[in-house]
C-alpha cells in the first residue's frame, strides 16, 4: 500500500522541487555537453600541433568540413525528430547542382538556375514524402530506394562527367567559393532552423508528432503534412549544400557527396543529441556535432593519424554519444521520481 | 454529494448533446449499430461496455475524428455533422483519450497548448512561450492540480499527474462537453480518487457536461449521474445511477453474453 500512497501524494504536492539550476543551463544542457567535448578536442589538437586551429588556413579548412555536414544534418534532424530519416540526401547533393547547370545552359539567369536546382531537390523530397506517407513505406526503405535511383539519374544525365560551375565570380564567391562563405551560410541556416524548431508551431508539432504520432493526430495536428514538409526541407537543404560545395571546388561532380556525407550528417545529428527514436532533437547540437567531427578529422590529419584510425574514432564517438544520450535520459527520468 | 443536488437545477434545462440512431461501418464491420443518447447540461454520463462494444468508435465520432455512416447529432440543440477534430473543438467538445495524447518529450505547458499555441503577432507567428507558460500555470492552479514546474517534460510525471494534465488541457479552452476515455484505467485506488475529485470539482464549477467511457462498474455508479451499457454496437441498458446497482448491471451483461453464445454456437 505504501506505493500507492506515495503515488497519490505526488499528484497533489510538488514531487520534489526542481534543482535550482539556471534555466539557461538546463535548457541548453545537451548542447553545452557537446560544446565542452568540441572545446576539449580543439584544445588537445592545438596543444599537439600548434598549427591546428589558430591560423587562417586551418580555420578555413575546418569550416569547410563542418559546413556541408551541418547543413545536411539540419534537415536530417527535423526528419529524425518526426521519426523519419533521409538516406538519399547525399545523392540529392550531387543531383541538384546538375539541374542548376541545365537550367543555366538553357539560358536561365543564375538566380533562376539556382532556384531550379533547389526546386528539383524539392521534387525529390516530395517523392520521398509521397512514398513514405501515402504508400506507407518506412522512410528508411523509401530513401534507400531513391538513394540508388537518384544516383543513377545523376550519372545518366551527366554522362558520368563533371561540369564547370556557371555564373559570375561574384555569384560563385557568395555561393561557397570564398573562404568563409559556406560557414556563414551554415550559421544563418542554423539560426533559421533553430527558430523553426523551437519557436514555431511547425517545429513544436514535429516534436509532438515524433513523440506520439497517434496522440498528435488526436489533438488535430496534421502529422502527414509535417512529415511531407520535412522531407522537402531536408532535400532542399541537401541540394543547397551540393550547390555550395560545387562552387567551392569549382566543379560539378556526379560522384560528389554520396553516402559518406549523408552518414556524416546523421552522425553529427546523433552526436549532437538527436536520438533516432524521434520526439526530440536539437539544431544547435547538430552544428556542434558537425564541429566535433570536423575537429577530429582535421586534428588527426594534422598529427598524422591515417583515415582508417579516423573511422575507428568516429564509430566509437557515435556509439558513445548514443549510449550516453539514452542512459543519461533514463537516469534523469528515474532521478525525478 | 452536494454536487449531484445543485447541478441538475442549474443545467438540466438544456441538452448539451443528442445522438440519434448513430451507425458506423468500417468496411464489412458494423462498429455502431444504431446508438442514441442524450447528455443533459451539467450531467455526467457513464458509458460501460466490454472491448469491441463500440465505445471508442462512439467517442471518435463525438470528437469529429470519424464521421458516422448514418444517424444524426445535435450539439447544443443544433444538428451538426462533426467534420473534424478542429470543428468539434470549435463547438466546445474536448476529449481526453486513453493514451492521453501527450507528447512525452515536450513540457507541460507545450502539451497544454498543443495545436492551440499562442503565437506572437508578426509575419513569422513565433510561439509566445512566456504567455503559454503563465496561462498553463494559472489554469492548473484554478482546478487544483499542482506540479513543480510547467517547464517539466511530461515524461517525468506520474500516471495520475499526466491524466490531470490531459484533463486540464481539455477544459482550459472553455470546453462545454468533455469526453473522458477510460480516465481511471491502470490507476491505483488513491490516485484514481484524486482524479475523481478533479472531475467532481470541474462539475461543481458548472458549465461542463461529461461523458465518461468506463470499465469499472462501481466507480462509474459512484461518479456518473446516469449510466449507459453498450454491447456489440448497441445500447442495451440505460438508467440513473441511483436506480441501479453493480449486481444488476453484471446480471444484464451476463444474460446478454449467454444469449450471444447461444446464437453463435448453433
Amino acid at each position: 500500500m505504501t506505493d500507492t500512497v506515495n503515488e497519490s501524494h505526488e499528484l497533489q504536492t510538488p514531487a520534489r522541487p526542481e534543482r535550482p539550476r539556471s534555466a539557461l543551463i538546463s535548457n541548453w544542457a545537451a548542447e553545452l555537453r557537446i560544446l565542452l567535448v568540441a572545446v576539449l578536442l580543439a584544445a588537445y589538437f592545438e596543444f599537439a600541433n600548434h598549427d591546428f586551429l589558430l591560423t587562417h588556413a586551418s580555420l578555413v579548412n575546418l569550416s569547410q568540413f563542418i559546413a556541408p555536414v551541418a547543413i545536411i544534418a539540419f534537415g536530417e534532424i527535423m526528419l529524425m525528430i518526426g521519426g523519419d530519416i533521409d538516406l538519399s540526401a547525399g545523392m540529392v547533393f550531387a543531383f541538384a547542382p546538375f539541374m542548376m547547370v541545365f537550367a543555366s545552359d538553357a539560358g536561365a539567369p543564375m538566380w533562376l538556375a539556382l532556384v531550379a536546382g533547389l526546386a528539383a531537390a524539392a521534387v525529390i523530397g516530395f517523392v520521398n514524402g509521397a512514398v513514405t506517407v501515402w504508400l506507407r513505406l518506412p522512410s528508411f526503405v523509401t530513401t534507400l530506394g531513391t538513394l540508388f535511383l537518384i544516383n543513377g539519374v545523376t550519372l545518366t544525365l551527366s554522362r558520368g562527367t563533371p561540369a564547370a560551375t556557371p555564373g559570375s565570380p561574384g555569384f560563385a564567391a557568395i555561393m561557397g567559393a570564398s573562404g568563409y562563405s559556406e560557414i556563414i551560410w551554415t550559421v544563418v541556416i542554423a539560426f533559421v532552423m533553430h527558430t523553426l524548431l523551437r519557436h514555431t508551431r511547425w517545429g513544436l508539432h514535429t516534436q509532438a508528432a515524433g513523440a506520439n504520432p497517434v496522440g498528435a493526430s488526436e489533438a488535430g495536428i496534421h502529422v502527414n503534412r509535417l512529415r511531407f514538409g520535412n522531407f522537402i526541407l531536408a532535400a532542399v537543404l541537401a541540394g543547397f549544400t551540393g550547390i555550395l560545395e560545387s562552387f567551392r571546388i569549382t566543379s560539378i561532380d556526379p560522384q560528389a557527396g554520396g553516402n559518406q556525407i549523408m552518414f556524416l550528417a546523421v552522425a553529427a545529428a546523433v552526436i549532437g543529441g538527436t536520438p533516432l527514436t524521434g520526439g526530440s532533437g536539437t539544431i544547435i547540437g547538430g552544428l556542434l556535432g558537425a564541429a566535433v567531427l570536423g575537429i577530429l578529422n582535421d586534428g588527426f590529419t594534422l598529427i598524422g593519424i591515417n583515415a582508417f584510425t579516423f573511422n575507428i574514432i568516429l564509430g566509437a564517438a557515435i556509439l558513445a554519444a548514443m549510449i550516453f544520450n539514452i542512459h543519461i535520459g533514463r537516469i534523469r527520468r528515474k532521478g525525478s521520481r | 454529494m452536494e454536487a449531484t443536488q445543485t447541478a441538475p437545477q442549474a443545467a438540466q434545462s438544456a441538452v448539451a448533446l443528442r445522438a440519434d440512431n448513430l451507425v458506423k461501418r468500417f468496411g464489412a464491420v458494423t462498429a455502431l449499430d444504431g446508438v442514441s443518447l442524450t447528455l443533459g447540461g451539467g450531467e455526467i454520463l457513464g458509458i460501460l461496455g466490454d472491448n469491441g462494444a463500440g465505445k471508442s468508435t462512439l467517442v471518435k465520432i463525438l470528437t469529429g475524428f470519424h464521421q458516422q455512416s448514418g444517424g444524426t447529432l445535435h450539439v447544443h440543440g443544433e444538428e451538426t455533422l462533426l467534420r473534424s477534430v478542429d470543428h468539434a473543438r470549435a463547438l466546445g467538445i474536448e476529449c481526453v483519450y486513453q493514451d492521453l495524447a501527450l507528447a512525452n518529450s515536450l513540457s507541460i505547458y507545450h502539451n497544454m497548448f498543443l495545436n492551440r499555441e499562442i503565437v506572437r503577432r508578426g509575419p513569422f507567428r513565433l510561439l509566445d512561450h512566456k504567455q503559454m507558460r503563465e496561462r498553463a500555470a494559472q489554469c492548473l492552479d484554478d482546478i487544483g492540480v499542482h506540479v513543480p514546474s510547467v517547464d517539466l517534460p511530461v515524461e517525468r510525471l506520474s500516471g495520475g499527474q499526466r491524466q490531470a494534465i490531459a484533463v486540464a488541457r481539455a477544459v482550459h479552452s472553455n470546453a462545454r462537453i468533455l469526453l473522458l476515455d477510460e480516465p481511471l484505467a491502470a490507476m491505483g485506488a488513491r490516485e484514481a480518487a484524486l482524479i475523481i475529485d478533479l472531475i467532481m470539482r470541474l462539475k461543481e464549477k458548472g458549465g461542463l457536461s461529461i461523458i465518461m467511457i468506463m470499465h469499472n462498474y462501481a466507480q462509474t455508479l459512484d461518479i456518473a449521474d446516469r449510466i449507459m451499457l453498450m454491447q456489440r454496437g448497441r445500447v442495451t441498458y440505460e438508467q440513473r445511477s441511483a436506480n441501479t446497482s453493480v449486481a444488476e448491471l453484471m446480471d444484464i451483461v451476463r444474460r446478454e453474453y449467454r444469449a450471444m453464445r447461444a446464437t453463435t454456437v448453433h
